[in-house]
């Protein structure tokens, strides 16, 4: 495998506000190769976001924040960058799709000055190469008309096209890292499976890397080759998309995943439920997160806290932080 | 008790005069809805599903057509008997939040309606209020808590507990399920399909999650830019849909399983639904379809049976290649 080119390791992020504390991320991580796909999986509240933009210095704005750990960008410590240093590697070395195109689009510029602007700066082309460029990458955006979208303003566009302009402008820095923040969930069934298209498509020709930062298990089953499942600031389980997704073994996975109602196959009890819901994360118990919602927890979860265990012999290290459904399935371990 | 389907809608419009013009979101639409169903209304955002929704209680002011309501017509029950149709026919909104008041406690929240209608005294109230809290499975610590101070989960049980309040027979839900949480919403469909059972309610859920609609509905109506696509028993209609959208907006929905998705031949429709200021001529659909003919894009299409039982408007259902899903 690829060596990779962004990775995390025990990273703890604190977010204050002036009354609570909260600890969003709690001794997390995740890696992610050139060429690859990485969903990280969770519910709101569960630190996806913040793990994976923190290290970037992308976070809620308003709250003070403690960040330990270690993050690297093509080999290089990015905690430990200056400021500049970080806002160039932000804007040209990664690329982000948010959930909501215009938080990365200025209302007021109309969008194809908008990814020339962007092209010039990171990827250093001159006036003239910027727009020729820009224009191609809303055709190979797939927008229709890419000379006439060109002089339109945000708010010309239907939501698809926005998010497909704003997959545009993520790529005009020509980025080695694209990090999509639930990429689809503000569109319709039909949109969506267009954007996930066109995401696999691109990721294929440029051979980026590729995170996925959603709770829809179905653009996970599109797009991704790896998974990491968090809970409550935690990577609860990892690996292969197949062997996370088809073969789970934590039982907040295996419970996330009968909670997905799978029309075609009517094996499927569908609408299993998880009880209860994620832990407060302002006041943390010790042991393992997910203990309160278990339907398989021991007296130990309490107290103790799982670490991740390679389980099984695929090529895709499969990781579990669960020794009680480790022992009970006499489950191999290797590590 | 009067006869009569627990919906019935003829020919219903609701069209908007903007200032960019007139918008056509409910455009000619018939929907029978039988007692004891669990009816859902599916469609992408702009299809009208959600107008459609108000339109049949008169949360929305029809531009034409009927509705009848438990074989009342809904416009002169509502004139005549403003607070029996209210206590016959509930609304649950999408936005649990911004249909409770914020400075209301949810003993307060769920109080109210019992008190506007009159419904029994102080002692009997709250022991009703205990339970609607049973009902929708809420612990008694909520009671003095605020809408804010809850998780979205908790907020739809209330707001669930307080449209049952007053035992309601029809029950009409805004897209409930779509500001929850994966597990959370699991557990709201569970809650919906518990009280249809206990309660013997008809429900009609406006949803765009498809594979939950299969999950829990009896029947289905699919909507396209105002109008109906296609109708019948949910099942049967998922298994076989006729409607070339239909078919398209069932493949968009991915499998959770990666090996058949790496495998599975998609329906890829191209662009944006178009606006429903402008419709095309013939079939709304004509301009993303498929399997279009020249006469799609000139004779709009009428409902017809199928071979689901239920009906589709297309020229071409049920007479061409099947559908890939």
């Amino acid at each position: 495998m690829n060596a990779p080119i962004y990775e995390v390791e025990g990273l703890v992020i604190d977010l204050y506000t002036p009354t609570v504390s909260v600890r969003a991320v709690d001794g997390a991580g995740f890696h992610v190769a050139p060429g690859e796909t990485l969903a990280i999986v969770g519910e709101s509240g569960s630190g996806k976001t913040v793990m994976t933009l923190g290290p970037l210095g992308l976070l809620p704005e308003g709250v003070a924040v403690d960040l330990r750990g270690t993050a690297r960008a093509d080999g290089k410590d990015i905690l430990s960058m200056s400021p500049a240093d970080l806002s160039r590697l932000r804007g040209g070395f990664f690329g982000v799709i948010f959930q909501d195109p215009m938080s990365a689009l200025n209302p007021m510029l109309k969008i194809g000055p908008q990814l020339a602007e962007q092209a010039r700066r990171y990827a250093g082309l001159s006036a003239d190469a910027a727009r020729t460029e820009a224009v191609s990458l809303l055709a190979r955006s797939g927008i229709p008309d890419p000379e006439d979208r060109y002089d339109r303003y945000p708010h010309e566009l239907s939501g698809g096209m926005l998010q497909r302009a704003m997959i545009a402008l993520a790529l005009a820095a020509r980025p080695r890292v694209l990090i999509a923040d639930e990429p689809t969930t503000a569109l319709d069934a039909t949109v969506q499976a267009q954007i996930l298209a066109l995401i696999r498509t691109i990721q294929k020709e440029d051979g980026i890397a590729v995170i996925l930062i959603t709770h829809d298990i179905g653009a996970v089953s599109v797009l991704a080759d790896r998974v990491a499942v968090l809970y409550a600031g935690q990577v609860a389980e990892e690996g292969s998309a197949v062997d996370v997704l088809t073969a789970p073994v934590h039982p907040y996975t295996r419970g996330l995943l009968a909670s997905v109602p799978d029309f075609r196959s009517d094996s499927a009890s569908g609408t299993k439920e998880i009880p209860g819901i994620p832990p407060n994360q302002a006041q943390l118990e010790p042991g393992c997160r997910f203990a309160d919602r278990c339907d398989r927890v021991q007296p130990a979860c309490h107290t103790r806290r799982p670490r991740l265990q390679t389980v099984g012999n695929g090529p895709v290290p499969h990781r579990v932080a669960c020794p009680v459904v480790i022992a009970a399935e006499g489950i191999a371990t290797h590590d | 008790m009067t006869d009569g389907p627990a919906i019935q809608a003829k020919g219903l419009k609701v069209h908007f005069q903007t200032a960019a013009g007139l918008v056509r979101a409910v455009d000619g639409v018939d929907l029978t809805v039988a007692r004891g169903a669990f009816h859902g209304i599916v469609g992408e955002s702009g299809c009208g599903k959600t107008t459609l929704a108000r339109a049949l209680i008169g949360l929305q002011q029809a531009t034409e057509g009927q509705v009848s309501i438990l074989g009342r017509d809904r416009a002169a029950w509502a004139k005549e008997d403003r607070k029996g149709f209210a206590r016959a026919v509930q609304f649950i909104f999408q936005d649990p939040l911004g249909s409770m008041s914020r400075r209301q406690t949810v003993g307060q929240t769920l109080e109210e309606p019992l008190q506007i209608h009159g419904l029994g005294d102080r002692k009997a109230r709250r022991a009703r209020v205990q339970e609607l809290l049973d009902l929708v499975a809420l612990p008694a610590t909520v009671l003095d808590r605020l809408p804010r101070s809850l998780s979205g989960g908790q907020r739809q049980r209330v707001s669930i507990a307080r449209a049952l309040a007053l035992s309601p027979q029809l029950l009409i839900c805004d897209e409930p399920l779509s500001a929850l949480d994966v597990s959370v919403r699991a557990q709201i469909v569970n809650l919906f399909a518990r009280l249809q059972a206990q309660l013997g309610l008809t429900i009609v859920i406006v949803a765009h999650d498809l594979a939950i609609v299969r999950e829990v509905c009896s029947s289905v109506t699919v909507m396209y830019l105002g109008r109906v696509a296609e109708e019948g028993t949910a099942k049967p209609l998922f298994a076989d849909p006729a409607h070339p959208y239909s078919q398209a907006l069932l493949s968009a929905v991915p499998s959770p399983d990666p090996r058949i998705e790496a495998t599975r031949p998609r329906i890829l429709l191209e662009g944006d639904p178009p606006s429903p200021r402008n419709p095309p001529p013939g079939c709304r659909f004509s301009t993303r379809c498929p399997v279009v003919e020249p006469r799609c894009r000139e004779v709009e299409p009428a409902l017809r049976a199928v071979q689901h039982g239920g009906t589709a408007a297309c020229h071409l259902a049920d007479a061409r290649a099947h559908a890939m899903i």
